[in-house]
């Protein structure tokens, strides 16, 4: 792991930081002031790979291996996500002819 | 012997399930029959144990069971059977069968038949329970359950309105004395640590003569005595009483329930004895009560009213006697008012039945020759009452005089007045009544008719009983105390010795050759005014002066109305405002709070998926801001 370390360390750290920050931001903002569920999804997908990023960046730092793990973790969890999301999103368009979820408010209070 | 007490308290329960649960069921007769023998029963039961007593027999109490404990102290379901509480127990038994009899035929008419005698049954039952109860919480049960009979038969007729409100008025009072009365009982446990008269006088001796502790128990009961047997201040309700029909004025509001206040006294005369300052308050409230009552008893033209005024009067003579320390001649007086009462109320009973429900005696008249024997009883009620040589009334009031004399000789002046206005409005009753012309309807007239039997019965009992009543317990200087028989009987159930004053032969004389001479004085004078010149009562518009403050009932009832009743009203609607001001708003303002913030938290609800993460995400915003602050 020594040489790929070593390669990820050419970078400084707060680079990754600023970096993961600007992609978590967009995945916020993207949820936010979209109003295609599929584009919305896809913001969600790339907020979680921000942490993804970040999680990467401070476990080869620190010469850890656990926080990869803990990627393999939110990989597979993602994955069950959007399966699930992806249904539903599917389910709605089936009954609305729309992606768009600023129609979707049937469970208002 | 166990058994035997039992018998006698459970018999009239019997007869009030029996008759209070099948007896719309059952023909009049039987109903009837039923709740008269098992009274009966009682009674012979009494008198079998009283046989078996004598003067020297030592209390016998039947323990029941266990009933609970609390902070040490015990409380038993039992009964005490004593000198005193046999006494009790047969004039309540058997005066108590006797109106039965007679109700029989006084009520025979009326629809409610069965529930009248169940009604009275369970009085009975009540009443035994208070005289024979082994401790105050079961006198307290016997207490507040006569109360309840009182009030069910007063308001008997419970379709006319103002006999309900009467009814409520007996209720209320007697619930304001009671109160009275349940401070006293609770002191006394708290106290002693015991509640059984028995404990309770063998350690009344802790107590100090006359210390703060003790007269504030024998106060408190004497409150709860002042309320159940009417003197003043609660003595208002006892008249209105009136309204229920007369075998039950006669039972319960003349013969048994009302004395409840004093067998209470002789019964806690462990405690009294050792409360001089409360015997001398109860002499004052007895004697202002027989004044009052006496006085107001001058101009009552109901028939039932005047003998109301007169019970009340003489309860006040009876208080009179025990405020002097005179516990034996107070039970003798009770007894012998016990006959004369009952029967002056039947005979009235039997009256008012003669004249198809007329009570106003301005509208009697010459009754004499119509209703022979109803006549005669009550003539003979009416001389024991007022004191005719040789009658029980007499004995026993003039027991009282005597003893009142050697305490203070104006007292007795004042008591002589009393005797003499009650000499004056019985005779007035009697002579409106019997004497003179017929002043009602030609329809009453036709319709006068002497009472059945089974009523004039009791009548005929009663007034042998009033005539020979007072021989139980003649006056010690006849024979030197061999015949003061009752005084002999009750000498074991007082713990402490009282001593009366003693007054001397000669003066004894001469008070007695007094009341003779007052009593026939006033016979003659009322002869006079109502017989010879035919002075009739005036209407009721037309009395000035004294006689409308005695027909009026000195205002008392007016005086009470503008006092507690206003008082009592102001502080109703007083709190009906804060209620409907303040609580109310309050309430109000809780369970409106609460929709309208859930109304404007729906709008949060808006079903926007954006709009959810736009506030998660602000506020995961603001959470990090003021963590980055903090810092």
């Amino acid at each position: 792991m020594g040489e790929a370390n070593s390669f990820i360390q050419a970078v400084p750290l707060e680079y990754f930081i600023i970096l993961s920050s600007v992609l978590f931001c967009m995945g916020v903002l993207g949820v936010l002031i979209r109003k295609n569920a599929i584009i919305i999804l896809g913001c969600v997908e790339l907020m979680l790979n921000s942490v993804n990023l970040l999680l990467a960046a401070f476990s080869s730092y620190k010469g850890d291996g656990n926080g990869q793990i803990l990627v393999f973790f939110i990989m597979v969890v993602a994955a069950a996500e959007v399966a699930v999301g992806l249904a539903i999103i599917a389910m709605l368009y089936r009954n609305t002819k729309s992606v768009d979820i600023s129609i979707f408010n049937k469970l208002r209070g | 012997m166990e058994n035997l007490v039992y018998a006698i308290i459970l018999l009239p329960l019997a007869g009030f399930l029996i008759n209070g649960l099948l007896g719309k069921r059952l023909p009049k007769m039987v109903v009837g029959t039923l709740a008269t023998v098992v009274v009966f029963a009682s009674f012979i039961i009494a008198v079998s144990l009283f046989l078996k007593f004598d003067t020297e027999s030592q209390p016998v109490v039947v323990r029941a069971f266990e009933w609970f404990r609390v902070n040490g102290i015990q409380i038993n379901f039992g009964f005490q059977i004593d000198q005193l509480s046999l006494m009790m127990v047969m004039i309540i038994t058997g005066i108590g069968s006797l109106i039965h009899l007679y109700s029989i035929g006084y009520m025979s008419e009326d629809k409610g038949f069965y529930r009248f005698f169940s009604y009275l049954n369970l009085f009975i039952f009540m009443m035994l329970l208070l005289v024979m109860g082994s401790n105050y919480l079961i006198l307290f049960i016997g207490w507040e359950g006569v109360g309840l009979c009182s009030y069910l038969l007063i308001g008997f007729w419970y379709k006319n309105k103002e006999y309900g409100a009467a009814a409520r008025k007996a209720f209320i009072m007697n619930r304001i004395g009671d109160l009275g009365m349940i401070i006293g009982i609770v002191m006394i446990a708290s106290q002693t640590n015991a509640i059984d008269y028995l404990s309770v006088a063998q350690n009344s001796g802790k107590f100090e003569l006359d210390s703060t502790i003790i007269i504030f128990i024998t106060s408190s009961l004497f409150i709860g005595a002042v309320g159940k047997s009417a003197q003043i201040p609660l003595f208002t309700w006892l008249p209105d009483a009136m309204a229920g029909p007369t075998p039950v004025s006669a039972l319960i509001h003349a013969a048994t329930m009302v004395t409840a206040g004093v067998y209470l006294v002789v019964r806690s005369n462990f405690l009294f004895s050792l409360a001089p300052t409360t015997l001398e308050g109860i002499l004052f409230i007895g004697l202002l009560t027989a004044l009052v009552a006496a006085f107001i008893g001058l101009r009552q033209n109901d028939i039932k009213k005047v003998l109301a005024y007169s019970t009340v009067s003489q309860l006040g003579f009876m208080f009179v006697a025990l405020g002097v320390g005179a516990y034996t001649t107070a039970m003798f007086h009770l007894m012998t008012h016990a006959f004369f009462k009952a029967l002056l109320f039947l005979g009235s009973g039997s009256v008012i039945h003669a004249m198809s429900g007329e009570q106003d005696m301005r509208l009697m008249g010459g009754l004499k020759k119509k209703i022979p024997i109803t006549h005669i009883t009550f003539l003979i009620g009416t001389l024991a009452i007022s004191g005719f040589p040789f009658l029980s009334g007499m004995i026993s009031k003039d027991e009282i005089l005597a003893n009142v004399y050697g305490k203070n000789p104006l007292i007795w002046v004042v008591l002589f007045a009393i005797s003499a206005m009650t000499a004056f409005y019985m005779f007035r009753a009697y002579y409106l009544t019997f004497h003179g012309e017929f002043r009602g309807t030609k329809e009453q007239e036709n319709h006068l008719h002497e009472s059945p039997l089974n009523m004039t019965l009791p009548l005929i009992v009663l007034a042998v009983l009033s005539v020979i009543g007072g021989f139980i317990n003649l006056p010690h200087f006849i024979g030197h105390g061999n015949y003061a028989q009752l005084a002999d009987w009750l000498k074991t159930i007082y713990v402490y010795d009282v001593e009366l004053a003693e007054v001397p032969f000669v003066t004894e004389m001469i008070l007695l050759g007094l009341t003779v001479l007052m009593f026939f004085v006033v016979w003659f004078l009322v002869k006079r005014i109502y017989v010879d010149k035919k002075k009739m009562a005036l209407p009721e518009e037309q009395y000035t002066g004294w006689e409308k403050l005695s027909n009026r009932k000195l205002y008392i009832d007016e005086l009470n109305n503008a006092t507690f009743v206003k008082f009592i009203e102001g502080l109703g609607v007083g709190g009906n405002m804060f209620d409907k001001g303040v609580l109310k708003r309050f309430t109000d303002f809780i369970g409106t709070g609460a929709e309208d913030s859930g109304r404007a938290a729906k709008r949060l609800q808006n079903g926007n998926v954006e709009n959810y993460v736009l506030i998660m995400s602000l506020a995961i915003g603001i959470i990090l801001f003021v963590n980055f602050i903090l810092q």
